[in-house]
């Protein structure tokens, strides 16, 4: 089992590894853009909640670009099962769904952390004051199980490539930009904010932030992320199951 | 060694595989043969675990395929129609990534998979990208990733399409060996002559059903023809 897991990660850490320093440098652009436009331009004279906006927005920024590395991270499994089969080595294989499924998502979490270790760096760097802990570290850790685990049952259901690139832009850009990431769920209208507040990327994003800026948190919003990835893996595991029919 | 009884698959609106039955005895070669759309793959699919029967049952040394997978995987060998590489690999990796996924040890890892290039002449090439071979090349490469894992039970769908001459008999003598090791084949060739020399039985399916299932020989005494090749064509009709 263990064994099984690291085989499926060790052919993603040889690929990533290859191409390491594209993946640091291209995976650092938006995040440097968000932290110019909204950090710097837009946010100087922004204050939120007493503290200033840049140590309001970088959790935000975290959440979603670890959204979007952890979805993206697991997407070539996509063209690997439509076009290229080369996920049918692994179906032959004596493996089980869970030790494939884990191997996968444990490479989408090494990515999403690599890249959130950047946009950290950066944040300090332009002067944010955020206070770190294992527990944020957590939350970062089930988002990126969260966001992966989707792309694995996107990647497992959806039928073409255009369908797949929909899913970002029909479902994660709009949740990069609405789900506390930018500004707090509570100026939203009522309607849309009690619909934003179920997603789980919200609660990751004021997880983050309360965490970040030592204010309490709700262990609520750590329950809702717990379940939603047992819930997330748990489907992952039957959609890879389910390429037998 | 395997059974299958009351086969069938069918897909949307189209029966590929039709309540077919028979059995393949340890340590023989088989074929299967038919026209184009037979069904030989989708029957290779499901005998291979990759995708499930509609209804019928198979049987591997006795027991029910059922809640019996990771164990018929480790029998199997498998050798696709298509090529089936990782495109992020190079060629010794796609190797490696089939012996880790059978659990070979590291040291046993790494003689084999050089002993296996080099036999099929694809030592020098081991570090390029699987994109960078020529077709040929890969089907080579697609043989002997599957014998890795020292299988069994080795399938071969159309192993030997593409090859040149040379290669092509390279690959004859090299399924002899492995039959004369014991390991049970089953093969697909739209090259009847090949059949003809390496089967010990064949099968030939037509729309999804088992017409007739012998040895090449006595088809020819049964249907008093000189070879196999015209056998099939009497078998499954000369029209497209
Ligand atoms: N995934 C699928 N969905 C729908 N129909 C399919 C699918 N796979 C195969 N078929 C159909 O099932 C029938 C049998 O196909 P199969 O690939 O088993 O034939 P084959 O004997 O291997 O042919 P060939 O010699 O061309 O490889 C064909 O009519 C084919 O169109
Ligand atoms: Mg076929």
């Amino acid at each position: 089992m263990i064994e099984d897991i690291l085989t499926v990660f060790w052919r993603d850490w040889i690929v990533l590894k290859r191409r390491l320093t594209k993946f640091i440098l291209s995976r650092t652009v938006a995040p440097i853009l968000y932290l110019v436009a909204f950090g710097f331009g837009l946010g100087k004279n922004i204050s939120v909640d007493n503290g200033t906006y840049i140590d309001f927005l970088v959790p935000g920024i975290l959440a979603l670009n670890s959204m979007n590395i952890s979805f993206n991270s697991i997407t070539p499994v996509h063209a690997e099962r439509v076009y290229h089969k080369s996920l049918e080595e692994y179906i032959l294989a004596p493996i089980s769904s869970t030790s494939f499924v884990t191997g996968k998502i444990s490479a989408a979490i090494l990515r999403s952390m690599i890249s959130s270790s950047m946009i950290l760096i950066l944040a300090f760097l332009f002067g944010a004051k955020l206070n770190l802990s294992i527990v944020f570290i957590g939350v970062l850790i089930l988002n990126s199980i969260i966001f992966a685990g989707l792309g694995f049952i996107a990647a497992m259901t959806i039928k073409t490539y255009e369908e797949m690139s929909q899913v970002n832009t029909y479902i994660l850009l709009p949740m990069s930009f609405l789900c506390g990431t930018f500004f707090k769920t509570t100026t939203l209208p009522e309607g849309i904010r009690f619909f934003i507040e179920i997603l789980p990327l919200t609660h990751t994003s004021y997880l983050l932030r309360g965490l970040a800026n030592n204010f309490e948190v709700s262990l609520m919003s750590l329950i809702v992320l717990i379940i939603y990835a047992a819930a997330i893996f748990f489907l992952s595991i039957k959609s890879f199951d389910r390429q037998l029919k | 060694m395997i059974e299958i009884k009351n086969l069938t698959k069918k897909f949307e609106n189209k029966i590929a595989v039709d309540n077919i039955s028979f059995k393949i005895n340890r340590g023989e070669i088989f074929g299967l043969l038919g026209k184009n759309g037979a069904g030989k793959t989708t029957t290779i699919r499901m005998l291979t675990l990759q995708t499930k029967s509609s209804s019928g049952e198979i049987f591997y040394n006795r027991n029910s395929v059922i809640n019996n997978e990771i164990e018929v995987k480790k029998l199997i060998g498998v050798v696709p129609q298509h090529i089936n590489f990782d495109q992020d690999l190079n060629v010794y990796e796609n190797m490696e990534l089939h012996a880790k996924l059978h659990h070979l040890k590291k040291s046993e890892r790494q003689q084999r998979i050089s002993e296996l290039l080099e036999y099929v002449e694809l030592g020098d090439v081991s570090n390029e990208n699987v994109r960078k071979l020529s077709g040929g090349m890969k089907r080579r490469l697609l043989i002997i990733r599957a014998l890795i894992h020292r299988p069994k039970i080795l399938f071969l769908d159309e192993p030997t399409v593409a090859l040149d001459p040379q290669v092509r008999r390279k690959i004859w003598e090299l399924i002899k060996n492995l039959k004369l090791q014991g390991v049970t084949i089953i093969l697909t060739t739209h090259y009847i002559e090949e059949a003809e020399n390496l089967c010990d039985r064949v099968a030939f399916l037509n729309h999804g059903k088992l017409i007739a299932i012998d040895t090449p020989k006595n088809f020819c005494t049964k249907f008093e023809k000189n070879s196999l090749e015209e056998v099939f064509i009497e078998l499954t009709g000369d029209k497209i």
